[in-house]
């Protein structure tokens, strides 16, 4: 028989949606009464080494929506990360002894600064923004996700790429013994994605360190993953180990396993439907049973900050 | 009480409660009183009802190859029930798509029949499934003669459309698909090789009576 270890934390300990939201509102009141020092975030990031740990210094962005974000119970217990199994409760379920810390994280191809970067390390230059950002799964349900993160762009442009970098290649760690999805084949390991410079420099894309003002749960990408929410879930590579700035296109995970279905820039589009099923509607995950679907919108909404990237590409043939 | 009126007094409303098992699973998971369905219940409605009625088919499919292996005779007795849960499960799997999942709207219904082969072999399915439960009626039977046998002989295209349909649905982990696929390899074959063994008996009898004198 099978026994499942229980997880250290049930999703309903943490912090609940109602004292989130009025922590925002506290923090809101301290940033109108004392001159935004906690909005300020000049210090840098620091990311506490601790299960779910509380975030300090996050300021808003106006890249955030004001729909209401899902429940962190919805978004930590049903996601796809395929490391730790294919079911969407696999995830949250077998990750629970995964160790994000110590974390070092690569630094490679053409740019000025490359190495290998300890995680505090690679945090440091960088301050931590909220964005509550949609998040359209390729499998055509929906989220909101309240994520705390750093813009790419200040990454790519802390490391200094060169002319010759024309992409940024991400992989995820490929540890069989934390990671127990990675003994089957389901897809080629490690983990791979990719973004052409302009989408990894656009300042919606992030690399998130937290959801809910607390450091990412494991299940989520911990300690670092990418989001990129004009795209389709898959793009947002998790617990990110290499960045590599590279001349050609890269190799990506879903790409490499069904060309056919899944393309390199895979955004957002309710145009182009996927082989075997419609892109046209999605689900929003925790609307309830009789809540129905609504229309997907083109780059999941956020064209006014994206469409330019592609205004020259067939996105029929470049999906 | 004989054997006769145990099976239908005792055996059959056993079992009829066990196989209403699952679907009342769903319901009790809905209101939070025995589990839950997750963060996305209309997913898992459909995904479990329509697991059910693949696991159905197969059982089914099983009644009349393990009979003959056991001889158990009595077994037949439960075979039509069997194959209408099949179809409860068939049904209720399509109508949670028709109402929850696509909300009735033609549109959307006419697009994923034409446009998706899985959803169009799933529905093949459900149309013969409909089909055998109308005809599964004893006074339908007997006045459908030979025919009957010949329309029921439908149960394995059911099978087969339906674990098809599972296959093309999946997005990468076939892993499941393959495991009905070769449980219904196994039940298919079984026949075919009884049938192929009958044959050959039939042929050496036929040869051995024309050598005679």
């Amino acid at each position: 028989m099978l026994i499942k270890k229980p997880a250290d934390i049930r999703p309903s300990e943490i912090t609940s949606e109602s004292n989130y939201l009025k922590r925002r509102d506290f923090m809101r009141a301290g940033a109108i009464a004392g001159g935004s020092l906690f909005a300020s975030g000049a210090m840098g990031a620091v990311i506490p080494d601790g299960r779910l740990a509380k975030l300090a210094s996050i300021a808003k962005s106006s890249f955030s929506t004001t729909e209401t974000p899902n429940s962190f119970e919805d978004i930590s217990t049903y996601n796809n990360f395929y490391e730790f199994g294919m079911r969407k409760v696999d995830p949250f379920e077998n990750s629970q002894e995964f160790k994000p810390r110590p974390w070092t994280i690569e630094v490679a191809g053409h740019a000025e600064k490359t190495g290998r970067y300890d995680f505090d390390d690679f945090m440091k230059p960088f301050d931590l923004e909220e964005r509550i950002y949609r998040m359209r799964c390729v499998e055509a349900w929906s989220m909101v996700i309240p994520w705390v993160g750093v813009p790419l762009a200040d990454v790519v442009k802390h490391f200094k790429p060169t002319s010759k970098a024309r992409y940024v290649a991400f992989e995820t760690l490929n540890d069989p013994e934390q990671m127990p999805g990675l003994h089957g084949r389901s897809l080629k390991w490690p983990y791979r994605e990719g973004l052409t410079i302009a989408e990894a420099t656009n300042p919606l894309a992030i690399l998130a360190v937290g959801i809910y003002g607390n450091v990412i749960p494991n299940q989520n990408g911990a300690p670092i993953r990418l989001v990129t929410p004009w795209k389709y879930g898959f793009k947002g590579i998790k617990s990110i180990v290499k960045i590599n700035f590279t001349a050609t296109r890269p190799k990506t995970s879903w790409n490499m396993a069904a060309p056919r279905e899944y393309g390199f820039y895979a955004n957002v589009n309710p145009k182009v439907n996927h082989p075997r099923w419609s892109q046209a509607r999605e689900r929003r995950i925790g609307a309830g049973i009789f809540a129905g679907k609504h229309e997907t919108l083109m780059f999941n909404g956020y064209g006014e900050h994206v469409a330019h990237l592609y205004k020259d590409l067939n996105l029929r043939r470049n999906f | 009480m004989n054997t006769l009126q145990q099976i239908r007094f005792v055996w059959k409303p056993i079992i009829f409660l066990l196989c209403l098992i699952p679907a009342t699973l769903v319901v009790t998971d809905a209101f939070e009183l025995t589990g839950r369905l997750g963060a996305n219940p209309i997913e898992e409605i459909q995904d479990r009802f329509g697991n059910w009625a693949l696991r159905f088919i197969m059982i089914t499919l099983t009644v009349t190859p393990l009979r003959r292996v056991t001889q158990w005779n009595w077994l037949s007795r439960f075979r039509r029930m069997l194959g209408l849960f099949t179809f409860f499960y068939a049904f209720t799997h399509f109508l949670t798509w028709l109402i929850l999942d696509q909300e009735m709207l033609l549109s959307a219904i006419l697009e994923d029949l034409t446009e998706r082969p899985f959803i169009t072999l799933g529905f093949a399915a459900v149309v013969l499934l409909t089909a055998l439960a109308i005809t599964s009626f004893t006074a339908i039977r007997r006045r459908m003669g030979r025919n009957w046998q010949k329309l029921h002989n439908m149960a394995y295209a059911v099978a087969i459309l339906g674990v098809w349909h599972y296959w093309w649905q999946v997005k990468k982990d076939v892993t499941e698909p393959q495991i009905y696929a070769a449980i219904l390899a196994v039940l298919l074959g079984a026949r075919i090789f009884w049938h192929w063994a009958h044959d050959r008996k039939k042929l050496t009898t036929a040869r051995l009576v024309r050598q005679q004198p």
